[in-house]
């Protein structure tokens, strides 16, 4: 915050060096005492304003400013204003050519009535609580195997990237051809090993597996975190543990694990939104042309693919907006809820950035 | 390669930092290394056999592809590497069953937009945060990490209808002129860069008189190449790969940039299309290639941008 700093001497006047010296110390300013008398407070919030003011005069404040127009420019008309562009459309009719009608709560009262709210809402769950664990499992399997064998990491952990480099639209296509319950290479390969593959690409039950397991061959960049994560676990550490014959097992799950755990914490957030928005694998494979309306889709019908049609082919801007909504609430409770789940298992060291 | 993390398993390892050893500890290194010392040869041999498994998964799928792309359409799903039939003219007809040029061209356009778009910007409102001591400072920096939250989707309706407002909304403007107002990430990633350059400079140039743009644009920028490449070809990625933006704005198959195309040619050639999955073969490794080869000419740098995102802590 850059609040300045309460306890500190009013400084004089405008002066800017004095200015930029109490600014600077601002991020140590929110411990404030807690119990103050009321005009204390009052005479602070004077204070603080009138700092404020005193600023604004200053050169370096006004560059500054001028310095992050861009991105607050960026910030109302593209976010915040779009924001409460969709609160405001989702309580109302709105098909894009006429002005939206007020409809009241009636699009909150058809995401409890639309059948595919749920149906994408549990496929893009179910989705997301097979994928995350497993890349997060597999990544953290491949980075532990990466850091130990010197001069070759470079070369495997570029063979693991290049699969994040394939444009999503190609993985759904790949998705298609390599999937394919009867033609396709992994079944052939299954088949290999005396095992009947399921119809990957066309039976409900096996559709989200099947992207499931597409999807984990871009775990690459998951594995760059962990290794580099991996790679600043300080080695007096293991050397402490091997002085108190802890075992190798023991050592990965009291030191190594959470020494990486601000990394992999980080990844289940990233890796939990991205996964609650995933599109565009699922919408090549099965979705948007008249051909690929005849199968498999309602089991590959993503939230945000059900979103995507209700506002773009159907022009429903109003009920999507409240789609919309619902989904911002649903990843915002999740992040919310992981983070606080996670706060008693990360570990930071003292120095973060 | 440094090996911070695990008890050394193998022979002395000479890559441990010295600069670590304890130095009140009476180095006798090779009693307290792991007991199981003796098992290291074997044990690197045995990982580096599961990488290279791993690996053969992961490239796999790419020789198959490009093996598909050459084969005449029986022989796509024959599932041998190297085709009975070599036909080349799968790539040629491409170029004559859809507008593949002028996709690949549009895409070219809209993603080098985008990258500079985004590069300059980010810079710019980065070295704000990063320079400058000023009120609002530290809850304007909380909003930009915020925004990096926020699901796309949620924005995606009323920026659709700000530009049906602009009449631009079946163009590819909308493609890469958001970029032109910074994104979260790269403003985050550069003010990191920024914030390690040392103060010293700053005041020098001032006292020379530098302005604060000088500052920005002689010191800082070329200081902090580096990030700058890293930011430019993070978004050329994105850009380059995106469907969403490209599905909701651009009707006009003439505009289409390469994903929207090459769903196009999914949809034309694939299943329940004229299931000439040779096409579809090919176009996809003409579309995959620019990122390979991107991806080998900045790796280092991608890399480096990868790991960065970890330590956002």
């Amino acid at each position: 915050m850059a609040v300045p700093d309460k306890t500190a001497s009013p400084p004089s006047g405008a002066e800017p060096a004095a200015a930029s010296d109490v600014t600077a110390k601002a991020p140590g300013t929110e411990h404030t005492p807690y119990a103050r008398p009321p005009a204390d407070r009052a005479a602070d919030r004077r204070e603080r304003a009138r700092r404020w003011r005193a600023s604004w005069r200053r050169r370096e404040t006004r560059a500054a400013y001028g310095f992050l127009s861009p991105w607050i420019f960026g910030f109302v008309v593209l976010t915040a204003g779009p924001m409460l562009a969709t609160l405001y459309l989702s309580f109302t009719d709105y098909d894009g050519i006429t002005a939206p009608q007020g409809v009241g709560t009636a699009n909150y009262q058809q995401l409890f009535e639309d059948p595919d709210v749920a149906k994408s809402l549990m496929n893009t769950l179910l989705f997301t609580v097979l994928r995350v664990p497993l890349s997060m499992a597999i990544a953290l399997a491949l980075a532990v195997l990466l850091v130990r064998v010197g001069r070759a990491t470079g070369l495997f952990r570029t063979l693991f990237y290049l699969p994040v480099m394939t444009p999503s639209v190609a993985v759904g296509i790949l998705f298609l051809l390599l999937f394919n319950g009867n033609v396709g290479l992994i079944n052939t390969v299954l088949g290999f090993a005396g095992v009947d593959g399921p119809s990957w690409t066309t039976d409900g039950d096996w559709i989200k597996p099947g992207l499931v397991l597409t999807q984990l061959w871009s775990v690459g960049s998951t594995v760059i975190i962990y290794l580099a994560a991996l790679k600043n676990v300080p080695q007096d550490l293991y050397e402490a543990a091997e002085i108190d014959g802890v075992g190798r097992w023991q050592a990965f799950v009291h030191v190594t694990l959470p020494q990486i755990s601000g990394a992999l914490f980080f990844t289940l957030i990233v890796n939990t939104i991205a996964s609650l928005q995933t599109f565009t694998e699922a919408y090549t494979a099965f979705f948007g042309s008249a051909n690929s309306q005849t199968y498999g889709n309602d089991a590959a019908l993503f939230y945000v693919v059900h979103l995507f049609q209700q506002a773009f082919q159907y022009m429903h801007l109003g009920y999507a907006s409240a789609l919309a909504w619902l989904l911002f609430l649903v990843i915002l409770v999740i992040t919310l809820l992981q983070a606080k789940f996670s706060k008693r298992f990360v570990y930071y060291e003292g120095d973060q950035p | 390669m440094t090996q911070l993390t695990t008890p050394p398993a193998g022979p002395p390892a000479p890559e441990s930092a010295p600069a670590r050893e304890p130095a009140e500890t009476p180095v006798r290194t090779k009693r307290l290394r792991h007991p199981r010392e003796k098992a290291g040869p074997l044990g690197r041999a045995l990982r580096i056999t599961a990488l290279t498994a791993t690996s053969v998964i992961f490239i796999y799928p790419f020789l198959w592809l490009v093996s598909a792309s050459l084969k005449p359409s029986e022989d796509v799903f024959d599932n041998a590497l190297i085709p009975k039939v070599v036909q080349w003219e799968n790539y040629a007809d491409i170029w004559g069953e859809v507008p593949l040029l002028t996709w690949v061209w549009n895409s070219a356009v809209v993603t080098l937009a985008a990258a500079v778009a985004v590069t300059v910007s980010s810079a710019i409102v980065a070295f704000g945060f990063a320079y400058f001591r000023f009120p609002g400072r530290n809850a304007l920096f909380a909003l930009v990490i915020s925004t990096m939250m926020l699901p796309a989707v949620v924005l995606m309706i009323p920026q659709y209808l700000v530009w049906n407002e602009l009449h631009l909304a079946s163009s590819q403007i909308p493609l890469w002129a958001p970029n032109l107002f910074g994104s979260a990430f790269y403003i985050f990633l550069l003010r990191q860069f920024f914030l390690g350059l040392p103060r010293e400079l700053f005041e020098a140039a001032r006292i020379d008189g530098a302005s604060y743009w000088g500052m920005f644009w002689r010191i800082a920028v070329p200081l902090c190449r580096p990030a700058l490449v890293v930011t430019f070809i993070f978004e050329v990625h994105a850009s380059w790969t995106d469907l969403v933006r490209p599905l909701v704005y651009l009707r006009d198959p003439e505009l289409y940039t390469v994903p929207r195309g090459l769903k196009a040619v999914l949809d034309q050639f694939g299943e329940g299309g004229e299931m000439r999955w040779e096409i579809v073969a090919a176009a996809s490794v003409i579309v995959t290639v620019p990122m390979i080869i991107a991806f080998f000419l900045c790796q280092k740098h991608f890399t480096e941008g990868i790991a960065t995102q970890g330590r956002k802590g």
